[in-house]
């Protein structure tokens, strides 16, 4: 349902909005006739339904259409993008989920004390600020001064593993940092609560070592509600990547769709957004099933 | 949801100084909101007279000190064709806390209008406008400006209205469930016995009632415009030159930091660090005092 609204909205901000295509791209002195015939080559004259559902079905089957500027097919730039992106979106997701959740059990497990505090405030002060903020500040620290770090992204080619790895680090941080404060703050805030319910009481009466009962009962449960805002943030966290891919210089999804943006090429600009409502749709989808997976009391069906 | 419990009872006129003043009261005991505010408040006083405390005209150009680190004549060095970056981040404030106030409005405005509409009447009229804005939730803000921005042309308004509207489900989520428990309560009964339109029951009996959460909202939603403008900006789709603001004086010169001329961009990077932290220490002293 929200993948059918966003294409609408995709494909009226593509088609639509932007006028005449082949003027566009042959620029005002062009010939009218030219203009014409450069329409018709991309099929922007048949009447608007057709349009969609050509370029819909053609989507699905895996034909993103022919970028103007390239004049060659989107879906190869597309995929090299996702992957890159994807690449650098697991170095931020590998660092940042076990730190915010590190940071929220510790901060719950202090709470109002100084530690609390620190990781609360600081959580909340990276959050809130812009990612190219961040960014620029950490190139500056690590690149520019202590040199410890690339300030670009862009690795030697045929670089290896930990080559890739080691140029994406600085890339990855200001995607955590943002990260950080929302996993940080749902775990501490779920964790707050486990702690205060009757079970975790229970648990603690019975006798169980106090080790047990958070790692059996209080975190199984803390967590739960984490797991969920962690996959929302993956919708925000693509938001990041158009723009830390833009500063780092690096060939993803985000920098793909800004260059688009840039140079009005509308199949690749229509692509690259629709595939990433798409890989928002799934992580959602993945959400909904680990969310189950954790918590015996929604597993459908049942397996007594 | 405690804000709006313990406000919806008060008759109108009998107590309306009494917690008003003490919300006042509570916002001035907070250091949280007065530190977010004092820093706000800093930031306007710069956008309003900026030019005439700034040492220099943030737009005069002076080639032959290009590039001059801090010193004593510039206190933040120079940029690329020799502006003055103090004088530039001063008055780099203005164009920033115009549109985004402005876009925060906007959404105010619209968000509050259909989450109204969407907690009064719910029904039909409720499942297909949230349906959509769901939808409209789901895509991160910057994606729908860039395709927005792109469609209709870079110019202060678009920015305004996209970023408006991109914020005015959200606002409309939280009005829209502050309603439907305002809905219930014995006064809207009473209105709705009087026979008042939906209209009058909706913007004069339960508007009211619900403004100390859109109050909260407002304020986050703020910061939040602050940070979208910036981006945009940065990206090159938001405030456009002459103009000495932050995001894009920070997108005009982050590719000679690896020369070494940090000054270029390290403060405008502080400016907008302060100024959406300022905004969010305020709110988040707001969202204090309205829910004690």
């Amino acid at each position: 349902m929200t993948l059918f609204l966003l294409s609408i909205m995709v494909f009226l901000g593509g088609q639509v909005l932007p006028g005449n295509v082949g003027r566009a791209i042959l620029g005002p002195f062009a010939d009218q006739r030219a203009v014409d015939a450069l329409n018709h080559t991309l099929g922007v004259d048949r009447p608007l339904l057709a349009q969609y559902w050509g370029w819909i079905s053609n989507f699905v089957q895996g034909d993103m259409g022919t970028s103007y500027i390239f004049r060659s097919p989107v879906a190869p730039f597309v995929i090299d993008a996702l992957g890159n992106s994807m690449k650098l979106a697991a170095v931020a997701f590998v660092l940042v989920v076990p730190i915010g959740i590190l940071g929220g059990v510790v901060a719950a497990l202090n709470l109002n004390r100084p530690l609390d505090r620190i990781i609360s405030l600081g959580g909340l002060s990276v959050t809130v600020l812009p990612e190219f903020v961040t960014g620029i500040i950490l190139i500056l620290i690590f690149g520019v001064w202590l040199r410890w770090l690339p300030i670009s992204a862009a690795w030697p080619r045929n670089a290896g593993f930990f080559t890739q790895l080691y140029y994406l680090i600085l890339p990855s941080l200001p995607l955590f940092l943002v990260l950080f404060g929302y996993i940080a703050r749902m775990a501490r805030s779920g964790m707050i609560e486990a702690l205060d319910s009757d079970y975790t009481r229970t648990a603690v009466l019975k006798g169980l070592p106090w080790r047990t009962v958070i790692w059996r009962h209080v975190l199984r449960n803390a967590l739960l509600p984490t797991i969920t805002v962690i996959a929302t943030q993956t919708g925000y966290l693509i938001g990041g990547l158009v723009v830390i891919e833009t500063l780092f210089r690096y060939q993803g999804i985000g920098s793909l769709i800004f260059t688009a943006a840039r140079g009005k090429d509308f199949p690749m600009l229509e692509s690259g957004i629709l595939t990433i409502g798409i890989v928002y749709a799934v992580a959602t989808l993945v959400a909904d099933f680990l969310y189950s997976v954790l918590n015996p009391r929604i597993r459908l069906g049942s397996d007594q | 949801m405690s804000a709006v419990q313990t406000t919806s009872p008060t008759p109108d006129d009998t107590r309306r100084r009494g917690p008003l003043a003490e919300v006042l009261l509570s916002l001035l005991r907070s250091g949280t909101f007065l530190t977010g505010f004092a820093i706000v408040m800093f930031w306007v006083a710069c956008a309003l007279f900026g030019e005439h405390f700034a040492p220099y005209d943030p737009l005069a150009d002076d080639i032959i000190n290009a590039l001059a680190p801090p010193s004593a004549e510039h206190w933040f060095g120079t940029d690329q064709i020799g502006r003055d970056v103090f004088s530039r981040v001063i008055v780099g404030s203005r164009d920033i806390l115009t549109v985004a106030p402005l876009a925060t409005l906007l959404a105010t405005v619209a968000g509050t209008a259909l989450g109204l509409l969407t907690g009064y009447f719910r029904g039909l009229v409720d499942d297909v406008v949230s349906r959509i804005l769901e939808a409209f939730m789901a895509i991160p803000v910057v994606i729908v400006a860039l395709l927005a921005i792109v469609a209709l042309g870079t110019s202060k308004t678009t920015v305004i209205v996209v970023i408006g509207l991109s914020f005015a489900p959200i606002i409309a989520r939280t009005v829209r469930s502050a309603v439907l428990a305002e809905r219930e309560l014995d006064y809207v009964a009473a209105a709705q016995l009087r026979h008042e339109s939906a209209v009058h029951t909706m913007f004069v009996e339960i508007l009211p009632n619900v403004i100390p959460p859109i109050l909260v909202e407002t304020t986050v939603r703020l910061g939040y415009a602050i940070f979208a403008v910036a981006t945009l900006s940065f990206m090159g789709f938001g405030i456009q030159p002459p103009s000495p603001d932050w995001g894009l004086s920070i997108s005009n010169n982050y590719g000679m930091i690896g020369g070494g001329f940090w000054w270029t961009v390290l403060f405008d990077a502080l400016a907008i660090a302060s100024l959406v932290i300022g905004v969010n220490l305020a709110a988040d002293g707001v969202h204090g005092a309205l829910n004690d």
